[in-house]
């Protein structure tokens, strides 16, 4: 996959992520799920959805035309 | 005991950031941002310490403690997601062009984007201004916290003392290395020491669940959002972690990076620190109501230092005070050495001195001021009475208001000084009218924040649109064709200080 195509995807991703995070579906469920609320445990669960998207944001799309070298960081 | 292990654990902060010193290399760069020579490991540690507040902590045990588990999503998986987007799209740019150009602080950036000394004296005061309830939510955490853990021993006003003068001690002696050393220890010892208190005082109702159970026994709301949360107070929360784009101590931080790719890690890991560090605070203030059903507005503050003194006395309490502490005093020392090197940099150095001053007397002025600051806000802090949590959300909602400044300055070639100060000077004044008037809701639970962004965003493109378009020299000094710059066009600051005119 072509590295705009792939931005893209990831970019796409991060808005999905965003509209998960608006669960309604768990607002009055009060049932306990590894002993913790079940909107606890969802929220938790986007938390490492989230390292995981980031993950792949920064091994697929870094920007790396920013990178700055001074003149004595680019001899070592 | 509890007393002993306490001060024991801020002589040793005190060693740590004292023997930072001896790698100063007496440069105001170098006790700004550390010479930009920081790594992975360190720029983690420093952007998550710096974030973390007392608003983690103890706000966030207070409120859960009325509101519930829906305050994880409030603020801990929306900042775990918009935060380090925000890096990612924002914080890189910064840093490249922070080390590109020499900065030290934002406002030399903005100023000189915006082509406008004016645009720049405007940011300084609104974002002090700003800054100043952000410590202080600080002060009146560690004053609470010890005073809480020692059983009135320590009264608040000792513990704010004590803890201000420790920051104080290490920011103005070891700057940014100092702090960032610091930092690195303090987070470390309050992640252990947060999960630490979650399993000790969860061990004593049982288990997670048992304790879960009381729970959903006694007060099931807790349990749910419920009507303590509506659907749109949630939406209108992931504006708040914007605020991370506008702060002056992420951007000193952000300077502090060795590379680009530096910023990676921290991309990564960002959101699990801040589940790790969210999750235990937010159902230790949820069981607090079990011990401590009748806790009523900002009392609820108190209730994990209630709940450590009550489950874990003595060595252990201390310990999980040292662990508080920590996480109060790492974003405490960031924000006062930012505004110390906004003083100095943007105020002093820019309007009074400039190529007057020595850099010994560079980090002088950075000091007195630091000192000012702290005293002030301490002061203060003996006479504010008010939820930390909400005090805290009224900062955030300043910054993130802001955003649209910082994104329309990284992305929008066409934005003008005018849209800029349009967009300022309209968050300063809804700010001012929302805060007198103490409004938080503007309907259906949607926080003013959106309402703020909107405002400030329509601001920031009718300022510009209707006015003239940005000189061709700035926008090719920020925005070049290919966005390659080669290593002989880069200076650091301390190098350029160094070279004559």
């Amino acid at each position: 996959m072509k590295h705009a195509s792939m931005r893209g995807l990831l970019y796409a991703g991060l808005f999905v992520l965003y509209l998960l995070h608006n669960d309604l579906w768990y607002w009055n469920d009060a049932r306990l799920v590894l002993g913790l609320p079940i909107g606890l445990v969802y929220h938790f669960a986007f938390s490492i959805a989230t390292s995981l998207l980031m993950l792949l944001l920064v091994k697929y799309a870094w920007p790396r035309h920013l990178e700055v070298e001074t003149e004595e960081e680019s001899r070592l | 005991m509890t007393i002993t292990v306490i001060f024991v654990y801020l002589a040793l902060i005190l060693v740590v950031g004292t023997m930072s010193h001896k790698l100063f290399r007496g440069t105001g760069e170098d006790f700004f941002v550390a010479s930009r020579s920081f790594g992975s490991f360190l720029l983690l540690m420093s952007l998550f310490g710096a974030n973390m507040t007392a608003f983690a902590i103890l706000g966030a045990s207070g409120e859960a403690y009325h509101a519930g588990i829906g305050v994880f999503a409030l603020m801990a998986s929306s900042s775990g997601l918009i935060i380090p987007t925000v890096f990612y799209f924002v914080g890189t740019r910064l840093w490249s062009l922070g080390k590109r150009l020499g900065y030290l602080t934002q406002i030399q950036y903005f100023r000189q984007r915006y082509d406008s000394d004016f645009l720049g004296l405007v940011l300084f005061f609104v974002i002090s201004g700003l800054m100043i309830p952000y410590i202080l939510v600080g002060f009146m955490g560690s004053g609470i916290t010890l005073s809480q853990i020692t059983n009135g021993q320590l009264p608040e006003w000792l513990g704010g003392l004590i803890v201000c003068g420790v920051t104080l001690a290490y920011v103005t002696y070891g700057g940014m290395r100092g702090t960032v050393w610091v930092n690195t220890l303090q987070v470390l010892v309050f992640m252990t020491f947060g999960l630490a208190a979650f399993f000790v005082v969860f061990n004593k109702f049982g288990g997670v669940a048992a304790g879960m159970q009381m729970v959903a026994d006694s007060h099931p709301d807790l349990l749910i959002r419920g009507e303590h949360i509506t659907p749109l107070q949630l939406l209108s929360y992931t504006c708040i972690p914007l605020s991370v784009g506008m702060f002056p101590h992420m951007f000193l931080h952000w300077l502090t990076a060795k590379r680009a790719s530096t910023f990676r890690y921290t991309l990564v890991f960002y959101p699990l620190c801040i589940a790790v560090v969210w999750l235990p605070s937010v159902l230790l203030g949820v069981l607090g109501s079990v011990d401590f059903p009748d806790l009523k507005g900002p009392a609820a503050n108190s209730v994990l230092a209630r709940m450590i003194d009550l489950h874990a006395p003595g060595a252990l309490a201390g310990f999980l005070a040292a662990g508080v502490l920590s996480a109060i005093m790492n974003s405490m020392d960031s924000q006062t050495l930012a505004i110390g090197t906004m003083f100095t940099q943007d105020i002093v150095r820019h309007y009074g001195f400039h190529d007057k001053m020595t850099e010994k007397q560079q980090v002088l002025f950075g000091r007195f001021f630091i000192v000012g600051i702290i005293v002030a806000t301490y002061l203060l802090s003996l006479v504010v009475n008010r939820s930390i949590f909400r005090i805290s959300v009224w900062t955030f909602t300043g910054f993130a208001a802001m955003f649209p400044v910082v994104a329309a300055a990284v992305f929008w070639k066409r934005s003008t000084k005018y849209g800029a100060l349009a967009s300022v000077f309209s968050v300063a004044a809804l700010w001012l009218y929302f805060f007198i008037n103490n409004i938080e809701d503007v309907g259906g639970g949607m926080m003013p924040v959106a309402l703020f962004l909107v405002v400030s965003t329509a601001a920031m493109v009718i300022g510009s649109l209707l006015t003239k378009p940005p000189a061709p020299e700035t926008l090719q000094k920020f925005f070049p064709d290919d966005g390659y710059i080669a290593a002989d066009k880069v200076m650091s600051a301390s190098v350029r200080s160094r070279t004559p005119a």
